[in-house]
């Protein structure tokens, strides 16, 4: 077991197709684990995770939760509200402090991009970063590629499509950066307003035409629509951002009839996505979920164990363990 | 390292066994300098005559120029001094080798009446560093709504205005600055931004702040405004001066308006020209600064510009900000970067050394350019102009950390650069100011 060479899993911008790989690999191993009647393995018995989530979040949090408990880790949970964040106590201060308490592994949800990057330059414990403002959210980047993968097989020259708020989206960056490395064929699509500058140097193609961008897609992945964005006038209302962007059962009958239909949540019912076609046989919403599990007990394993790299390989405790982990 | 603390005060005394750069002249040449009651005696080439009656500072072989200034500083005081104080920030300049610099009206209160104009000098001559020429507020409060008091100001020691830290934000105002200003012979200093244009972005927007996942701040956001005072510039005589430009366009908009002869002068920073945006890919907050540094294609823009003499100088913007203001997200972070101690070297690391510039041509930017943009007797070994001297190693390797710096607040963009280029001593006036700074005041 090489274990991931990291200490931090901050993007997945320059991670290499090796090891996008073990993680999936890793992957495959624990989703098997939350089909069992006792969902739990002693992976991170004894490993303190501190959840420190500066947005609000229902699924990534609660996923990243659940990983943590089924590995047998120690977590603690930090929102901003009710935290001394609210008292105006700053980022750094918050995560030394916790630090000092000799955790292992912050997860950070945070607004602002860099913030993961922040705390890893500051800390002795790993970070996971859960989401940091529009940069990326890695872990939905893997459980995407790994749902894909599942659909899909191979990804190499496959047609995946984007579609929304590209600008303001860390999934989709998430995704471009896991896919491109991957060899997929990655086009963005929503309205000019929300296409940033230059991110076809990123590998993907660009296409404000929803038509031309899901013709002859694998998948297509349909990103939430902020009521927010409307303010600021990058789109006129969300009727119309539903009659031009939205996926319907018109717009999924012009898709191949493999194409799976893909969404990170929560859903805008009835704006980016019909209730009928989140609810059809060709969107995969919710097996994202239950991969979300799985990728992130895989991505908090292989960090732990990265860091107890410097056990003798033959030592009895971790071989246990490992095996443990591994066993049906 | 001799014991200099027999310079402190003297007045009458030779500098010997240095190289005189006159960027003036354009001449690199061996030679001596006569100071005498605080003012250049002679400039002479060759070795000094043995057997002297004044005191003999040997100059150790060191470089000998103009004493530099740096016509775009933020001295913060009063109303911040826990970034920067003027006293603090003129220990910096002179570190630094600047003997001139000229202090920006965003403090609080700002420089908008003849008491805080009063004030900065008081303190800059009690502190007894480098000179300090306070820039008055361009309108009352830099709220950009009414005229301050430019005889007032000007008369107390002001040497220009602006409201630097904000652009003025209405042409109609823009205009009425300009038009008040020329009665009283100073520049209007902008810094060019339309608001409404650069919103919430905290980087340049580009290729890396796609990446990055930053909100953008795009050129067109300072080549907006400025575009809009040279065309009123076109109608209203005045002296315009563009601080601290970033981007092609602007560059492009400047050599037009000097094409048709618009009475237009233009700064950049350092920071813009050693820089590009790809080196925020750590989302270092000390690279954040307002205009933001841009991609390599305005570095290049702005280093042709400063060959062809589009650009007429090079002022620092430093800019102090304290360290629980800079620890923080990237987005959350005051823009803003220290630049007097470095300005030198980044000056000969990125525009000497690659060849863009010679040694004459790069200090030229930095000595009687800026010096003749605010009208102020500095940046020349002119005989009977004050000994402002800076004597500086060239070829001195060194790299930036915090604890080489002098200024009070540590933000500079280029801490764990290696550069080239390093002030030794400093000469205000006749007096050899850096001996203080050693002394660990």
């Amino acid at each position: 077991m090489n274990g991931l060479k990291k200490k931090h899993l901050l993007g997945l911008e320059g991670m290499t197709t090796e090891e996008i790989g073990l993680i999936l690999d890793t992957t495959a191993s624990f989703r098997e684990i939350s089909e069992r009647p006792v969902k739990k393995v002693p992976a991170l018995r004894g490993k303190t995770v501190v959840n420190l989530f500066f947005e609000a979040s229902t699924r990534t949090r609660a996923s990243f939760e659940l990983a943590e408990k089924r590995l047998s880790a120690d977590t603690v949970n930090i929102s901003k509200l009710g935290s001394s964040v609210a008292k105006g106590e700053s980022l750094r201060d918050t995560a030394e402090n916790l630090q000092a308490m000799k955790i292992d592994v912050i997860v950070i949800r945070h607004g602002a991009a860099g913030a993961p990057h922040f705390l890893a330059s500051l800390l002795e414990a790993s970070v996971v970063n859960a989401g940091d403002g529009a940069h990326e959210h890695p872990t939905q980047g893997l459980l995407d590629i790994f749902t894909l993968k599942e659909k899909l097989g191979e990804l190499k020259g496959k047609k995946v499509t984007i579609i929304g708020d590209i600008a303001h989206s860390r999934v989709a960056r998430s995704d471009i950066f896991g896919l491109v490395t991957l060899g997929a064929r990655v086009t963005v699509c929503g309205p000019p307003t929300m296409i940033p500058p230059r991110i076809e140097e990123l590998g993907v193609e660009v296409e404000t035409d929803l038509g031309r961008a899901i013709e002859g897609a694998d998948a297509v992945n349909v990103l939430r629509i902020q009521l927010e964005r409307q303010k600021v006038n990058l789109f006129p209302s969300l009727d119309e951002y539903a009659v031009v962007y939205g996926i319907n059962r018109k717009r999924v009958a012009m898709m191949k009839p493999e194409c799976i239909i893909m969404h990170p949540g929560p859903i805008n019912r009835g704006v980016e996505i019909t209730q009928d076609v989140a609810d059809g046989d060709r969107a995969v919403i919710l097996e994202q979920v239950t991969n979300g599990v799985a990728v992130r007990m895989a991505v908090l394993y292989l960090l732990c164990e990265e860091v107890q790299k410097g056990k003798s390989p033959t030592d009895g405790e971790v071989e246990e363990e490992k095996t443990d982990s591994r066993v049906i | 390292m001799p014991d200099l603390s027999q310079w402190q005060g003297e007045r009458e005394y030779v500098i010997t066994n240095v190289v005189v750069v006159d960027p003036k002249k354009d001449r690199v040449a061996p030679g001596y300098v006569g100071v005498k009651k605080g003012k250049i005696e002679y400039v002479e080439p060759g070795g000094a005559p043995r057997g002297t009656a004044v005191p003999v500072f040997d100059g150790g072989g060191l470089h000998l120029s103009p004493g530099f200034v740096d016509i775009h500083v933020h001295l913060r005081e009063p109303g911040f001094e826990y970034k920067e104080t003027i006293r603090t920030g003129a220990m910096a300049a002179v570190s630094g080798g600047f003997t001139s610099v000229a202090c920006m009206p965003n403090t609080d209160p700002p420089i908008d009446e003849k008491s805080v104009v009063e004030f900065i000098l008081r303190k800059a001559k009690a502190a007894g560093f480098a000179k300090v020429y306070p820039v008055a507020a361009a309108t009352k409060g830099r709220k950009g709504e009414a005229l301050s008091e430019y005889h007032d100001l000007v008369e107390a020691g002001a040497v220009a205005v602006s409201d630097d830290g904000s652009p003025v934000p209405t042409a109609q105002m823009a205009r009425r600055v300009m038009e008040y200003a020329s009665k009283y012979g100073v520049p209007f200093v902008e810094h060019c931004e339309d608001l409404s244009a650069t919103a919430d972005g905290v980087m340049h927007e580009g290729f890396y702040s796609t990446k990055l996942g930053l909100s953008g701040v795009p050129s067109y956001g300072e080549e907006i405004c400025l575009a809009r005072d040279l065309l009123i510039l076109k109608t209203v005589p005045a002296k315009y001066h563009a601080a601290h430009l970033s981007s092609r366009g602007s560059v492009d908009l400047i050599r037009e308006a000097k094409r048709r002869g618009l009475p237009v002068t233009a700064e950049t920073a350092p920071h813009y020209i050693g820089l590009t945006d790809a080196d925020l890919e750590t989302y270092n907050t000390y690279l954040k600064v307002n205009p933001p540094i841009r991609g390599a294609e305005d570095r290049d823009a702005l280093i042709e510009g400063l060959k062809d003499g589009t650009i007429d100088c090079i002022a620092s913007d430093h800019a102090p900000h304290a360290p629980q203001e800079k620890q923080v997200e990237f987005e959350e972070a005051p823009s803003g970067a220290v630049g007097l101690e470095t300005t030198l070297s980044i000056l000969i690391t990125h525009l000497v050394r690659p060849g863009h510039l010679s040694l004459t041509g790069a200090l030229a930017l930095i000595t009687h350019r800026p010096a003749a943009v605010i009208g102020i007797p500095a940046g020349t070994l002119d005989v009977g102009a004050p000994a402002d001297l800076t004597l500086f190693d060239p070829g001195e390797e060194w790299v930036v950390a915090e604890s080489e710096l002098r200024s009070k607040s540590k933000n500079s963009p280029f801490i764990g650069h290696r550069l080239v280029g390093k002030v030794k001593h400093t000469v205000v006036d006749g007096d050899v100011v850096t001996t203080r700074l050693q002394e660990g005041e």
